[in-house]
């Protein structure tokens, strides 16, 4: 789960209870970097570090290097090694650049980071960032907060099958059905945000992601039926050759 | 190729025209198609506001969520060298004038900070004596220690005047057209630098050359036709998105305020006008930012923020020193560029401020109205 957008602190602690989510993203932007415990960028203050792993972020980072310098403060004043790699230029869209991710990825990884990077629904760059070493693959459904689901299905579905680390599909999941999709698909998991930090009531749809998420992975694990375009004929066509 | 280009190729008689005769079922195609056409139509008399209204907020909802982002301003100088007609900081008006030292600007810095402030805005007159640009880095540098973000609301520099002020911390610049109408520009300003309309105008583009990574324009609303000037504020969002596009694009519709000088406004924008124009902007433009200052009454910002506000700021003083008295042994008249020894109170305001809670008041508002007032969205460690 994310932790922007919430009307308040108090609102996405209960929503993150309620989606059952075991990662937690948060902006490190957001956050007292200085090791002040500032009461006023107090957003840490509502994730217990007991109940899930944290996982900080560096959104507003348009470069390789601004993002290894927040990364770098982020784990000082978090204590987390674990680091969700943003890095998008454009503010417009937000949507990643795979150049300077790449950079970053490698950079972070030799200094000690546990990256989980994201990253449009690129294969190769999918494929580029688990040999440098990243710990999971985060493609986007779709930009963030655009709530139009898989736009990018069919390289995800190349990006699941051939990977070697866990695929988190991140950004754009704005129905539960989207994210029992991802997970149908076979991701390893979804991250989501928008969908339920603006929900009329973001507990609830935080528990309706939660079912999704179970229900989709559940069926990727039994596997689904095969789509077919035609119904099955109830009288077949060559019965006439066992009559 | 600059905006100005482009800006007086801009169809600007057609598309007023067409704001202005168009109608309800033109409206609702418009609603559909967001571009520069279809925003000169969502302004126009014929809109069906709470239809205009309903999509903002969601759209809004959607892009930012339920925060705003608090800011203040804080005043360095009320020195001027420009005549602009409806600002009070104008160099023909008698008014008590003083530029407070980058230690009394961290003394004021440090209270808005007891506030929750994290975001700062410095503003100040165009004086290149006054307000030099090693006194604009040598302000942003002593802040940087205290301050995660810092921006300028300050006369128009060349871009290698902006790049030490860049290097010294700030990452955001506000600069405002005041009027895109040229002729009402060149009767409005009559004397100093800022008479050049079209340097002004290439103003953003030499920012972000210069490495400035939030940028803030916009019209001040009372000098022409609000809808003309509505038209071309949204060309130049639309021209800045392209070409600026690492750039955080923010606008603002600031209303003309009473301030020393007497200034009436030439052109009325209602309430309505303007809940209209910020609808327009953001169905138009839905990632961009959009701020509003306490120019205007709590009544009115609490009604705007659901529907397209992003940043907003509070308990706000327009005068230097007004947040701690800093500077006030200094006060003085300014006549020729001279000095003339006066006493008095506190410094004059730039415009007076309509809201007048605290920023305390502000945030449990926002925290009722179901928004988190957010305090700090960025980090210096960002400023590359």
């Amino acid at each position: 789960m994310g932790t922007g957008k919430f009307a308040s602190g108090e609102l996405m602690a209960a929503a993150l209870v309620a989606s059952g989510a075991e990662l937690v993203t948060v902006a490190l932007r957001r956050a007292d970097l200085t090791g002040g415990k500032d009461k006023f960028a107090n957003i840490l203050t509502f994730l217990d570090p007991k109940k899930y792993q944290l996982l900080p972020n560096t959104s507003g980072a348009r470069t390789a290097e601004e993002a290894c310098r927040l990364a770098r403060l982020g784990r000082e004043a978090t204590g987390s090694t674990w680091l969700k790699l943003e890095i998008h230029p454009d503010p417009r869209y937000l949507l990643p650049d795979p150049i300077e991710t790449m950079k970053a990825a490698e950079i972070l990884i030799k200094d000690g980071f546990t990256v989980l990077p994201y990253i449009n629904a690129d294969p190769v760059l999918a494929k580029r960032l688990a040999d440098a070493g990243c710990a999971t693959v985060m493609p986007l459904g779709s930009p963030i907060g655009s709530a139009r689901g898989l736009e990018t299905r069919a390289s995800l579905a190349i990006i699941i099958e051939q990977a070697t680390v866990p695929v988190v599909v991140d950004a754009g999941l704005g129905a539960p059905s989207h994210a029992a999709a991802a997970m149908e698909m076979g991701a390893d998991a979804v991250l989501v945000n928008t969908a339920v930090a603006v929900a009329s009531d973001p507990v609830r749809m935080a528990d309706a992601f939660k079912t999704a998420v179970i229900a989709g992975r559940s069926a990727y694990e039994i596997g689904l039926a095969p789509q077919r375009q035609e119904a099955d004929a109830t009288s077949p066509l060559t019965g006439f050759l066992n009559q | 190729m600059s905006f100005v280009a482009t800006f007086n190729s801009l169809p600007a008689v057609e598309l007023r025209r067409h704001s202005q005769n168009a109608t309800l079922s033109e409206f609702e195609t418009a609603l559909q198609h967001p571009n520069l056409e279809s925003f000169a139509v969502l302004i126009s008399p014929a809109a069906d506001l709470e239809k205009l209204a309903a999509l903002a907020q969601k759209t809004t909802l959607r892009h930012f969520g339920k925060v705003i982002r608090l800011y203040a301003p804080l005043y360095l100088s009320n020195e001027c060298i420009n005549i602009c007609r409806y600002c009070g900081f104008s160099r023909d008006n008698p008014i008590l004038r003083v530029t407070l030292t980058p230690e009394q600007v961290a003394a004021e810095a440090r209270y808005l900070q007891t506030e929750g402030f994290r975001h700062i805005l410095l503003v100040a007159g165009e004086h290149p004596h006054f307000v030099s640009n090693n006194f604009l880095r040598d302000c942003v540098a002593k802040l940087r220690p205290e301050w995660p973000s810092i921006a300028l609301e300050v006369g128009p520099l060349e871009t290698e005047e902006y790049r030490p002020i860049v290097e010294a911390g700030a990452e955001g610049l506000v600069i405002y057209q005041e009027t895109y109408d040229r002729e009402v520009y060149t009767s409005m300003h009559t004397s100093g630098p800022k008479m050049n309309f079209d340097w002004r105008l290439e103003t953003p583009e030499r920012a972000y050359q210069a490495g400035f990574k939030r940028i803030g324009i916009g019209a001040l609303l009372g000098l022409s036709d609000w809808r003309s000037e509505a038209i071309a504020v949204a060309a130049h969002i639309q021209y800045l998105l392209k070409h600026c596009w690492k750039a955080q694009i923010n606008v603002s519709v600031p209303r003309i305020r009473p301030a020393a000088g007497e200034f009436q406004p030439l052109s009325q924008v209602t309430e309505r006008e303007l809940v209209q124009f910020v609808c327009a902007l953001r169905l138009t433009f839905p990632e961009v930012g959009i701020s509003l200052s306490t120019r205007e009454t709590a009544k009115l910002r609490d009604g705007l923020i659901p529907l397209g506000v992003t940043m907003i700021s509070a308990g706000s003083h327009t005068e230097p020193g007004g947040y701690t008295g800093q500077g006030r042994a200094d006060l003085h008249l300014t006549k020729g560029g001279r000095r003339i020894e006066s006493e008095g109170e506190h410094a004059t305001v730039q415009f007076e401020i309509a809201d007048n809670r605290s920023p305390a008041q502000v945030a449990a508002k926002l925290d009722t109205m179901g928004y988190e007032p957010v305090w700090k969205d960025w980090d210096i460690s960002l400023n590359g």
